[in-house]
């Protein structure tokens, strides 16, 4: 780990963040859509994506306010085919 | 002649629920989903890398189908819960198709699980379509907590093998007040026919249409079988004998005496 940033794991895959990072940020890199501080795409489509860490839950409103801790897993979900 | 399915607060004009599994391409599948005619179908929630992007969520965008998320491949109520929870925030609905089978190999419910899911699940606002054996009690100890509809397994999962106790669908059928979905099993035109006949309100299925040789036209197959199973059912068949009975008249008979 460099100085000045945490390590989580983001979709299963270990990555490193800037400290300080919120859930809003890391989101949107994540799947490379801005999205303004309620969660909503600022392309005005609708996001389609949930997320939760460690294990719970966080509704796209709270993101921008949630600030990573060091080692937290952030699971971000859609929908694919299935029955 | 209105026969539409209230369904969670939602009426349909179709009564086949197409799922999206097993598809081998997303062009494929989006034909088929048409020719369907299918207004609602279910999908997984899976890991965004994983899923490759969210491509099924904006193609069920595109073509205006209610999405009915599932919890496929949970083991347990604690994660089926959690995987619902997500799929209502990634996916904007309180619908979720309930899915909590006992092991890989035969994809079956487990009841215990199944029945303590629904039940939080139903407490915290969903509209729970639950994915359940072709045990009349169970359905009735789930239609009890409050679910939307149930959906009795045909067969399990991706085997085709149809209805292998029509007796029992029958029964979950007759005593249910709430929808019936025969979820499961469907191989074939025929089995969806039946499952309708039976008296369900409708017949989800995947692996049929999205498996077979030309999924389109196997689409367009269980969208007529389900239409004529229904207009079958509400017909009203004629008794089983076990003699023969004419349908020409006696009279007039010619005859060599």
């Amino acid at each position: 780990m460099t100085a000045g940033t945490i390590s989580i794991v983001l979709d299963g895959q270990e990555t490193h963040v800037s400290t300080g990072s919120t859930l809003r940020e890391t989101i949107a890199r994540h799947i490379e859509r801005e999205l303004d501080a309620a969660g909503a795409p600022v392309d005005g489509g609708r996001l389609g994506v949930a997320v939760a860490v460690d294990g719970m839950v966080v509704p796209r409103g709270d993101w921008h306010d949630h600030v990573l801790a060091d080692g937290v897993a952030v699971d971000v979900v859609t929908a694919t085919q299935g029955g | 002649m209105d026969d539409a399915l209230d369904i969670a607060g939602v009426r349909l004009d179709s009564r086949l629920i197409m799922g999206t599994g097993g598809a081998t391409s997303l062009a494929t599948l989006e034909e088929a989903l048409v020719a369907s005619g299918t207004q609602v179908t279910t999908v997984a929630i899976r890991r965004y890398a994983a899923a490759g992007g969210n491509s099924v969520f904006a193609m069920l965008e595109r073509l205006g189908v209610h999405a009915l998320p599932n919890t496929a491949g949970c083991f347990t109520a604690r994660d089926a819960v959690l995987t619902a929870q997500l799929a209502r925030e990634a996916l904007e609905t309180d619908w979720i198709k309930l899915e909590v089978v006992a092991d890989e190999d035969t994809l079956l419910p487990d009841p215990m699980e199944l029945l303590t899911a629904a039940d939080e699940l139903v407490a915290d606002g969903f509209s729970v379509f639950a994915y359940t054996n072709d045990d009349p009690i169970l359905a009735r100890r789930l239609e009890d907590v409050g679910v939307a509809a149930v959906m009795p397994a045909g067969a399990p999962i991706g085997t085709g093998l149809g209805i292998l106790n029509p007796h029992n669908i029958s029964m979950i059928a007759e005593a249910a007040r709430v929808p019936v979905v025969l979820d499961a099993g469907v191989g074939t035109a025929s089995d969806a026919a039946l499952a309708m006949e039976l008296g369900c309100d409708a017949v989800l299925l995947a692996s049929a249409v999205t498996r077979a040789h030309d999924a389109p036209l196997m689409a367009r197959s269980m969208r007529a079988a389900v239409q004529a199973g229904r207009d079958a059912y509400r017909a009203g068949r004629i008794p089983r004998r076990s003699l023969a009975q004419a349908s020409s008249p006696d009279e007039g008979r010619i005859g060599v005496s």
